[in-house]
């Protein structure tokens, strides 16, 4: 005998436990590891919805559940916006296997109408949603994430062999504002490599040439363009204000004095560099993870550290590691997954091996550790091993990427 | 003998070799061993008071000597050793 609508209600509700949204939210106080899902249609869910809870409507529940929510026993509550919905997809999941689900009655007006609190909804524009829609439908990106990205700013050092295929890809994952440190022009050699740039480019300014590739391919990315060298007396006026730094230098001297300036302002550099056919990479998390110079306390005397204009480099590398670097900072960026702080990844391209090594902050580290935190808000900064053209080991102003 | 992996800035010092088979029970002494067989290395690896140079991280399994016993941090057959010197190209 064919059920009917009230015949199917029914059933639910004798086998799903129903929860109030005062109960819901007695419960996530309680236990904060419960998972919320709302299970509405996009269009409901961007107009507000329970802060913390994740998005999956009713019509993709049986294939995102288990990205959602891996383990079955986990503690699940599902809402709509009256209470029907969410029952159905309870009882789907019970038929999946989830042991403890329960549907919030009353749903998401109940919710409100009660006074809980709800997120206010991340408004994109038509546009937007169509341009980032791949980013929209992954769960940890979504469009609270896109519109974090939005918002961010990031620096970028350099708009050389690293920085190219950042700007391209942070340019096109929509992050909001995009600076760009460079002094450089662009030279016929750096077109094996440099994709910002073009080949009808050369003799203008890298910084130009870059906001030319970078709104050609976005025009919401606002471009902030620092057309000079970056030296000890403008490092910290350049860095101010940047959610994160991409450090895509070609000397020790750049990378040394925005290391102490970043620790010092506490924000993240994500640092690569090449050589050749080989890349370093690594995340300096001031505090967190180690910074540059507990890595490496000094620089090695320039004739034992040729750089690309000497050494020369395969012009994919610099395009792996900059990409690599630019998936770090989008991770940081939207604060998900495991960021390579403390850790070293090299990359091989001949053998095509990637390898990890373990780093460690130097508790004796003059610019990270402790002591030498305490020695700054004394106003005695501790000292530094000097990089640059009083150094010991002068390197030539060579600046800007290669 | 242990593998010790070859950074291509320190190549042209042992002959374009990418990996090397060295003897020697800690870091220290198989740091001996490679540069008495390629002493270009030396200037790269040691500096004059003969420890190592704060440009240059020596590796065994992944673990930075520095944090384990420096020079003396011992070694078995199979372990890898790897080189690793600061690079700054962009």
């Amino acid at each position: 005998m064919p059920k009917s609508y009230p015949d199917l209600l029914r059933e639910a509700r004798a086998t799903i436990r129903e929860v109030t949204p005062a109960e819901v939210a007695q419960i996530r106080e309680g236990a904060p590891g419960t998972h919320v899902v709302d299970v509405r249609e996009a269009s409901e869910w961007d107009q507000g919805h329970l802060p913390g809870a994740v998005h999956i409507s009713k019509s993709y529940i049986e294939q995102q559940i288990e990205g959602a929510v891996p383990d079955r026993d986990a503690p699940v509550i599902l809402y709509c916006a009256g209470g029907v919905r969410s029952l159905f997809a309870a009882k789907t999941l019970q038929e999946l296997g989830y042991t403890d689900v329960a549907s919030m009655s009353g749903g998401f007006q109940q919710w409100k109408s009660q006074g809980l609190p709800w997120t206010a909804p991340v408004v994109l524009s038509d546009a937007q949603k169509q341009r980032y829609s791949r980013h929209l439908l992954i769960p940890e990106v979504g469009s609270e994430g896109q519109a974090k990205l939005l918002d961010s700013k990031v620096l970028l050092i350099g708009a050389g062999g690293l920085g190219s295929p950042a700007a391209l890809y942070l340019a096109a994952a929509g992050v909001g504002t995009v600076g760009i440190v460079d002094f450089d022009v662009v030279d016929a050699s750096n077109l094996q490599r440099q994709i910002v740039h073009t080949t009808d480019r050369i003799g203008e300014k890298k910084t130009e040439s870059a906001r030319r590739s970078i709104t050609a391919l976005n025009p919401d990315v606002n471009v902030v363009l620092h057309e000079e060298m970056l030296v000890a007396d403008n490092v910290e006026r350049l860095i101010e204000g940047y959610d994160a730094i991409l450090d895509g230098t070609d000397t020790f001297e750049t990378r040394y004095l925005l290391n102490d300036a970043a620790v010092k302002a506490n924000i993240p550099v994500v640092h690569a560099s090449v050589f050749r056919f080989e890349g370093q990479l690594t995340v300096f998390k001031p505090y967190e993870g180690p910074c540059y110079r507990c890595l490496y306390p000094t620089p090695p005397p320039p004739e034992l550290a040729p750089g690309c204009s000497v050494a020369g480099v395969l012009g994919v590398v610099p395009g792996i590691m900059g990409l690599l670097q630019t998936n770090e900072v989008v991770k940081l960026l939207l604060g998900i997954g495991d960021s390579l702080a403390g850790r070293l990844l090299l990359f091989d391209a001949l053998e095509a091996t990637f390898t990890e090594l373990k780093l460690k902050r130097d508790p004796h580290c003059p610019v990270c550790s402790d002591e030498a935190v305490e020695a700054r808000k004394a106003g005695r900064p501790l000292e530094v091993a000097q990089v640059g053209a009083d150094a010991p080991f002068a390197l030539g102003g060579v600046g800007g990427a290669a | 003998m242990s593998a010790v992996k070859i950074p291509s800035v320190l190549r042209p010092a042992v002959g374009g070799a990418r990996e090397l088979n060295v003897a020697g029970s800690t870091i220290g002494e198989l740091i001996a061993a490679l540069t008495q067989q390629h002493p270009s290395l030396r200037q790269q690896l040691l500096a004059e008071d003969g420890g190592l140079n704060r440009f240059v991280n020596v590796y065994v399994n992944g673990q930075d000597v520095r944090y384990l016993q420096g020079l003396d941090t011992p070694i078995e057959d199979r372990d890898e050793v790897r080189l690793l010197p600061a690079m700054a190209g962009g």
